[in-house]
């Protein structure tokens, strides 16, 4: 791929999604973008930019994006960050909300619905939670995934990735050979088209913000634009969860580490 | 170093799971059916067993029960690894003793992600 092209596409993608692609992951637009290719008839990746640059064909270039943007999911993925939900920062937000009852979750990169899903399981699994009404709102920039995710169905291969065994059987239905979120769980989650470099107040207040493995694609001063507009959406006691490799020091200083539970922040 | 006995009859996945287990840091040991893996338990249990089911002498399952009635037995997590992907396939080995379950066809992250919900990672 020529420099031209390179920087053409490099500048679609973090125009429309923030990601910022470096030239050492370029290898990542030929395991995405040849499937799109070969499906428009384009014999190469030269080929399909071109068609993208010299036309205005809104879908293709939305495709090209989001082809980009989705990333593999596990459930429980790292499992930690679940485990620090359910023992350090749902019993303090719990308590201060004894009266109402009633907590809101955001997945801001929801991909195929596994962590939402996962954090749903974390919550009905919780025996202090019984009684609480939890809204759990799950966002992407892909389309095709958000329909992915509010399916509930899953493979084989895709449910092992993470879903311990009891908890597949309890809270999955078996159908031929895949695998489908029961109701239960399902009803938990809402799913949203969202981009996270639109303005956040649209989706309304949020006590807990999962934001994992997000930030670590975009540059410094994105990072600090969405964290700033994530601060915006949280009460003061409100819990921000973060990927491991992911951090707010130098970034922004709306938010601060809780010691000894990694990846997770609060309000500073 | 933790040691899994790799339970199959299968050399071609006894290897697979092997170099996958070698990966992640685990000393392995091979065993080609249930009798021979009750052996070898007996000479040294191992912090974890990855259990095919159908297998010839001693099938899977045979062996789980015959493996949590021994001393110690209790010690090892076990993890079937098998293409029986049904739902009494799944309870039975559960209600036998087995902490977690793959189905083939598996590949190394879903090996890390089971070991690690089971604490052995």
């Amino acid at each position: 791929m020529n420099p031209e092209d390179f920087q053409f596409i490099s500048t679609l993608i973090k125009s429309r999604s923030g990601l910022v692609l470096t030239p050492d992951k370029s290898y990542l637009l030929e395991s995405r973008l040849m499937p799109i290719a070969r499906k428009h008839g384009h014999k190469d990746l030269d080929e399909l930019i071109r068609a993208v640059r010299a036309s205005k064909d809104e879908a293709l270039t939305v495709e090209v994006v989001e082809a980009m943007t989705t990333n593999e999911s596990f459930f429980f993925r790292d499992i930690k960050p679940f485990d620090l939900l359910r023992d350090h920062v749902l019993p303090p937000l719990m308590k201060a909300r004894a009266q109402q009852k009633h907590m809101k979750i955001w997945c801001a990169a929801a991909s195929s619905g596994q962590e939402p899903y996962s954090i749903a399981i974390v919550l009905k699994e919780l025996a202090a939670a019984q009684g609480w009404r939890f809204d759990i709102v799950g966002t992407d920039i892909s389309h095709d995934i958000l329909d992915k995710a509010t399916s509930g169905k899953y493979t084989q291969f895709e449910v092992q990735r993470g879903m311990p065994i009891q908890l597949l059987l309890k809270y999955f239905d078996k159908k031929d050979e895949n695998w489908e979120v029961k109701p239960e769980i399902r009803k938990m989650v809402q799913y949203k088209y969202f981009n996270l470099l639109d303005k956040l107040g649209s989706l309304g207040g949020f006590d807990i913000v999962f934001c994992r493995n997000v930030l670590i694609y975009f540059d410094a001063e994105t990072k600090g634009k969405v964290l700033e507009e994530i601060a915006k959406l949280m009460p003061p006691d409100g819990m921000l969860f973060l990927g491991g490799a992911e951090t707010v020091l130098g970034v922004t200083d709306l938010f601060k580490p809780v010691p000894g539970q990694r990846g997770v922040y609060s309000r500073a | 170093m933790k040691t899994c006995l790799i339970v199959d009859d299968s050399k071609v996945i006894r290897m697979v799971a092997k170099k996958i287990l070698d990966e992640l840091g685990f000393g392995t040991e091979e065993a080609a059916d249930g009798q021979l893996a009750l052996d070898a338990c007996k000479a040294s249990m191992p912090a974890a067993v990855l259990l095919d089911w159908n297998m010839p002498v001693m099938s899977g399952i045979e062996f789980l029960r015959e493996l949590r009635a021994l001393p110690n037995g209790n010690d090892p997590i076990v993890v079937f690894c098998t293409t029986e992907n049904d739902l009494d396939h799944i309870q039975e080995a559960m209600t036998a003793g087995a902490n977690e379950y793959i189905m083939k066809p598996f590949d190394s992250d879903i090996i890390q992600a089971k070991f690690q919900q089971v604490g052995l990672i």
